[in-house]
């Protein structure tokens, strides 16, 4: 869907860290994306691979941190995880909920190498 | 050599969020309410916007952003039509209509001499939901032949709308629309959400969408 849009974010983003940090290679990339984010991890990868070459990122091995949907019951109180669709809640019935986890959407962190290491503070 | 890992925290589509802000304080400098209409294709988005057009007409000035993935103009045609002021943009192929887009589209628009800003998302129950537009509320359309288990289906674009309009109403005796199953979904995802269900073609529940509309736009006037 609109991978592409999301693949160019993160590399932009990755490519700003990397150079306030004086890096001279991108070796990781630490994604966090919740379930109810609608992403295909592998179109993300395969965009990756193509609009990361020739930046300090080509070669970069994305890592996708999945964080499952949970919800919360306001009925009962109780917690449980959504696993394919959306369920009312399993222990008291109750469609009064709330999504507690699963909407997360960031870049995390960049494992990143200096080019020489003395150079930097 | 060992890399170091740096941490970053930063939202994938924060880019976006700030071209969105820029967007939202355009309309708040001019005192323009402004709303995001999603829905999928066919369910009414442009006759809706017509309606309201018709109803809303000797009181507020609206004008039309018109998200279209080619680059044909039947829908801003139709809203020209009506005397309102309607910009296309051709989001050339893609699914979604983002801030970049919007704030092109917000250039081509005197925004003093409109009230009210009505976005016309492209029709997808998917992608717009991730883009953050600067508009003031996330309108969604949800027509009754599609089906009562979209919200189960595509959670994420019930989660953060203001409103939710439930179009062709007037078909329910025809359709299988199980309403107490559509609403309980749409209570998980967005306790408390306020709802408008109306009819394009018989025009019921328009006034009630069309008063929340004034109220809204008088606000945003008086700020």
């Amino acid at each position: 869907m609109h991978e592409l849009a999301v693949t160019e974010s993160v590399l932009n983003i990755a490519l700003k860290h990397a150079g306030q940090a004086n890096a001279s290679k991108v070796t990781d990339i630490y994604l966090v994306i919740g379930q109810l984010s609608s992403i295909v991890d592998d179109s993300v990868q395969f965009y990756w691979d193509v609009i990361s070459a020739d930046t300090l990122c080509q070669g970069a091995t994305l890592h996708f941190e999945r964080i499952p949907a949970r919800l919360a019951c306001q009925s009962c109180g109780s917690e449980y995880a959504i696993t394919s669709a959306l369920e009312p809640c399993p222990t008291c019935g109750s469609f009064s909920v709330r999504v507690t986890a699963g909407e997360e959407f960031y870049v995390d962190s960049i494992a990143i190498e200096h080019a020489n290491e003395e150079t930097v503070s | 050599m060992t890399p170091s890992r740096i941490p970053v925290i930063e939202n994938i589509l924060s880019a976006n969020d700030q071209v969105a802000a820029q967007n939202r304080a355009a309309l708040d400098k001019a005192g323009v309410f402004g709303i995001n209409l999603m829905a999928s294709p066919g369910a009414g988005k442009t006759s809706l916007i017509l309606e309201t057009i018709h109803a809303i007409a000797p009181d507020l000035r609206v004008g039309v952003i018109e998200g279209d993935t080619a680059p044909v103009t039947i829908d801003a045609d139709k809203i020209n039509e009506a005397g309102m002021p309607a910009v296309q943009i051709n989001t050339g192929g893609d699914c979604h209509l983002d801030a970049v887009m919007v704030s092109y589209g917000l250039q081509q628009l005197n925004l003093d001499e409109i009230d009210l800003l009505i976005i016309e998302n492209v029709g997808n129950l998917v992608c717009p939901a991730a883009f953050n537009l600067g508009t003031h509320a996330n309108v969604l359309i949800a027509s009754v032949p599609e089906g009562d288990d979209k919200p189960y289906k595509y959670p994420n674009i019930y989660r953060n709308l203001a409103v939710l309009i439930i179009n062709k109403v007037d078909l329910l005796p025809y359709v299988r629309f199980n309403m107490d199953y559509f609403r309980q979904g749409v209570e998980m995802l967005n306790p408390g959400l306020m709802t408008f269900p109306v009819s394009c073609v018989t025009h019921e529940g328009i006034d009630a969408w069309v008063i929340w509309l004034k109220e809204q736009a008088a606000s945003a006037r008086t700020k």
